[in-house]
């Protein structure tokens, strides 16, 4: 048996333990924002925060989450006023949208270790998550805007609080 | 203002209380008769009604406006929206843009080829302008006054003394009204729209930013299973023997199936092959994982793409077929100069559409008919090939259109939703296929492998004396006419037949390929190869020359006029549209490039190691030009710094996501520069994922790419796909300007690497 938090809730697994948490989340708790796309780690759709750091779901077996809080884009906020969310409905990013949930965990991860990024460190960041659509400009102003309002946000920090941002 | 299939209706009837009387405006496809239907909806206008109804406004206030486009990124579900809310004054807090099902009484529902505006723009105009002629004649009626004294605006009817009725309190009255015919619609003026031609922010991006968005794989079907298949890896191959029992003891596996491989031409018809059926995703994939196969490949196992290439290039360096003539070339070549001549071969390699969404469709078989869910880019499409697949009429096929996560043209090729119906009908069970990334790059219908040869002769100022271009790829029609070497008329439209280059001896020809794969569209089709080809030879003529290459190719393209290929010995289809509302028109075309040229500073002093390179291109009708800025390093590293486009593309909706999709149909094209492509090997593809097939990454893309609409009242023209073709070639010719080495055949790879 399993046991983890996944957006603040107390959760059991007693499944094959080597189904990668993508596929935990998508097909038993119907958490469907979470995306496949490659199932290798290649494109990031599938990104997840794993107490707190971005974490390719598709290739974390449940044996290596167990104990962890995972936190899905469902859950990184109650209504979409995450900075990031709300950058990213500024600069109006998404076309398609498929991988736009595991670039906004992405870019909320690494702005929560590194506030003020420069242009390489955004780009370095965000590299290992492919957009087909082409969004990458917007999403380098959307996280340019959001370094900005970040910096007099506080933000959840799941090892100081284990409720989750969401119920 | 997100309801895309049952589930999501569902929940929106329950909250906005919609049993209720509506008015409902719709139109039938041919025309654009407005009728009106009056009467209790309990249900959404588009499941209650015959589906070609596309406003309804109910006694709340509520409006539903149908889309029946596909949306996979191009904003259209926004853009219809904007469309008839703004002719019929609705409050855009009271639009709800419910997804319509498959159903040919909408007319052409298929969302590729970059014409949802361009077909529907009039009138999805006329719809909305006939539900506010309505409510102004009901509001007239109802105070006793002229109509002409009554005018709606933002949800309400006000009389010049200042009375006001809502929209809702309206509908019981305008159902009387009898709707206005077409031709005595009064539509506002251009002055007068308020959300026409404005960047509105996409109608479905807070559930996207909140992972509320629902595609394909996000349907759930109450006891669906998954079914994951393992499919011929060379096209035509069939199953030999199959050994299963291994992936039936996998936990979870409850069937394995196995799907025909067709005999003939490959449509839209499921590639063939063995399909594990289980109770999750990954138990599917544990089963497939564990079937023991041995194929008949059959003869397409001798596809290898190097020796295919050689073939190509060796087509296109001797004649061909005729596609357009002007005077004589051939002869100016041959009378020519070694000086004044100059020839070059292009060559460009199969690629994937590849979108982040793998294709997945769930269907449910229930014997006298079937329920599919797709992501589907035409689902007139799934209902005649899942038809066709179980012999039913296609009117059995229901098609739910999820919300597309990215096509380029993969998912207008309904494979997927046949494999899922048939394995439905097999098993009883409600399935649904997915495929992974590995099935995505290694079982699709890929963008052509093509090659191109050019000569010119210059006269000793630099202009074009003679020019001839001969190109061969695997053609589309193959996977409609089994064996078919010759392409389609459309394929040779797009970019060939319709060089726009000013010269009084023009030779066009065309090869035939075998294609040994199947061949689909990608996202701006044969445009690709084609613009990079001349786009790529003009630079290096301009270099010839001696020229500026933006001059150069101002003055290739030659004074303002309008050009009609079909006065010069050729066939062209001019996009499906008509050529005195849409004719191939270079003045458009020159001013496209002038805007370029300002908002890039082109001519600027630019440090060492960079460059910049231009490239201009109508495509889809619409003119667009780029220029691209470069830093090569001394060690080869390209870097692009920045790009900018500027796109002419008639009458435009929303014009955020114009620049949007031009942003990134231009990335898209830095892909089609870069990525190594498919390539084949024993009739096998080599990649397998995104390690091994490269997309753009934002390592590889510009951090800004400035975009010009150039602002037009002329007839709307495509917008998805015209900044993908003029990407590579301005990309190819910036390396040339900072660098000297000169592309000619994709990807770039280790070309500009030290030699």
């Amino acid at each position: 048996m399993i046991k983890l938090t996944v957006n603040g809730k107390a959760r059991e697994f007693d499944g094959d333990k080597s189904t990668p948490v993508l596929w935990y989340l998508r097909d038993e708790l119907n958490l469907t924002g979470t995306k496949y796309g490659c199932g290798m780690a290649q494109c990031g759709a599938c990104t997840i925060h794993l107490n707190g750091n971005a974490q390719r779901s598709c290739v974390l077996p449940m044996s290596a989450a167990a104990g962890s809080n995972i936190t899905t884009i469902e859950g990184l906020s109650s209504d979409g006023e995450h900075p990031v969310q709300k950058a990213w409905l500024d600069h109006n990013v998404p076309q398609c949208g498929f991988c736009q949930g595991g670039q906004i965990m992405q870019a909320a991860s690494f702005l929560k270790r590194n506030p003020s990024p420069t242009d390489n460190d955004i780009v370095s960041a965000m590299s290992g998550n492919i957009c087909r659509c082409g969004t990458y400009p917007r999403i380098y102003k959307a996280i340019k805007s959001a370094a900005k309002n970040m910096a007099s946000v506080n933000m959840f920090d799941p090892k100081k609080n284990n409720s989750g941002s969401v119920a | 203002m997100n309801h895309y299939f049952d589930m999501n209706r569902r929940k929106f009837l329950k909250n906005s209380a919609m049993t209720t009387t509506a008015l409902v405006v719709g139109t039938s496809f041919m025309g654009v008769a407005s009728r009106v239907v009056a009467g209790v909806l309990d249900k959404p206008a588009s499941d209650a009604m015959a589906a070609n109804l596309f406003v309804a406004l109910r006694t709340d206030g509520s409006v539903e406006i149908t889309c029946h486009r596909s949306e996979m990124g191009q904003h259209v579900r926004t853009a219809i929206a904007q469309i008839v809310a703004d002719e019929m004054e609705a409050a855009w807090d009271q639009v709800h843009v419910i997804q319509a099902k498959g159903d040919p009484a909408y007319g052409d529902q298929n969302t590729d080829g970059s014409r949802s505006i361009r077909f529907n723009l009039q009138r999805l105009r006329e719809m909305g302008a006939s539900v506010r002629f309505m409510l102004e004649s009901a509001a007239a009626k109802k105070w006793g006054v002229a109509v002409s004294s009554c005018r709606a605006e933002l949800h309400v009817v006000k009389h010049t003394s200042g009375k006001k009725l809502a929209y809702g309190d309206l509908v019981n009255e305008a159902l009387k009204i009898k709707p206005p015919e077409a031709s005595k619609l009064t539509l506002k003026s251009r002055k007068e729209w308020r959300y026409i031609n404005t960047g509105m922010t996409h109608i479905d991006s807070k559930d996207i930013v909140q992972g509320k968005a629902h595609y394909a794989a996000d349907v759930r079907i109450p006891n669906a299973k998954v079914a994951v298949i393992e499919r011929p890896p060379v096209l035509g191959g069939k199953v030999k023997t199959l050994d299963d029992k291994a992936a039936r003891k996998v936990k979870g596996v409850i069937d394995v199936v196995t799907i025909p491989t067709p005999e003939g031409a490959p449509m839209f018809l499921p590639k063939g092959g063995v399909a594990v059926v289980a109770e999750s995703t990954w138990a599917a994939m544990q089963g497939r994982k564990a079937l023991k196969i041995v194929w008949d490949d059959g003869p397409n196992a001798a596809y290898e793409s190097d020796s295919f290439k050689a073939s190509l290039l060796k087509t296109v360096n001797s004649p061909q077929a005729h596609v357009r003539e002007i005077g004589d070339a051939a002869k100016v070549l041959s009378a020519a100069s070694k000086k004044n001549r100059h020839s070059a071969d292009y060559y460009m390699p199969h690629l994937s559409q590849a979108p982040m969404e793998p294709p997945c469709a769930t269907a449910m078989y229930h014997g006298d008919r079937v329920d599919v869910w797709a992501a589907t880019q035409n689902p007139q499409a799934d209902m005649e090939t899942v038809g066709a697949m179980l012999g039913l009429d296609k009117s059995k096929i229901n098609v739910h259109v999820t919300l597309l996560g990215g096509a380029f043209g993969r998912k207008s090729k309904p494979d997927f939703s046949a494999e899922a119906a048939y394995i439905s009908k097999k098993t009883g069970k409600p399935i649904r296929v997915q495929w992974t990334r590995e099935d995505d790059l290694q079982h699709g219908y890929y963008h052509a492998a093509s090659a191109q040869h050019i000569e010119a002769a210059l006269d000793n100022k630099g202009n074009i004396e003679a020019y001839l271009h001969r190109t061969a790829f695997t053609p589309i029609a193959s996977i409609f006419s089994a064996g078919a070497t010759a392409p389609f008329s459309f394929e040779m439209d797009l970019g060939f037949t319709d060089n726009p280059i000013n010269t009084p001896n023009m030779k066009l020809e065309r090869g035939e390929a075998k294609a040994m794969a199947r061949i689909g569209w990608m996202r701006s089709v044969s445009n690709n190869f084609h613009a990079f080809a001349v786009q790529s030879f003009i630079d290096e003529l301009a270099h010839k020359a001696g020229q500026d290459p933006k001059d150069f190719l101002l003055s290739a393209i030659g004074p303002d006029r309008v050009i009609d290929v079909t006065q010069q010995k050729a066939e062209y289809l001019n996009y499906w549209s008509d050529k005195s509302v849409y004719p191939l028109d270079t003045g458009r075309l020159r001013r496209a490039i002038e805007e370029v040229v300002k908002i890039s500073k082109w001519g600027r002093k630019l440090k060492k190691g960079r460059g910049l390179g231009i490239a201009a291109h109508r495509s889809f009708l619409t003119y667009i030009a780029t220029v691209v800025e470069v830093e090569v390093s001394e060690s080869g590293e390209l870097d692009i710094i920045k790009s900018w486009v500027s796109i002419d593309a008639g009458t435009v909706v929303n014009t955020d996501s114009v620049i949007n999709q031009t942003q990134g149909g231009s990335i898209y094209g830095i892909t089609n520069a870069i990525s190594h492509g498919n390539t084949f090997k024993n009739g096998r593809v080599e990649q397998s994922n995104f390690h091994d097939y490269r997309v753009a990454r934002m390592s590889d893309s510009p951090l800004e790419v400035e975009v010009s609409i150039i602002q037009s009242e002329e007839a709307p023209a495509g917008v998805g796909e015209p900044a993908t073709p003029v990407y590579a070639p301005a990309l190819c010719n910036a390396i040339f300007a900072a660098c000297g080495k000169r592309i000619r055949q994709l990807p770039i790879g280790d070309q500009l690497k030290a030699s």
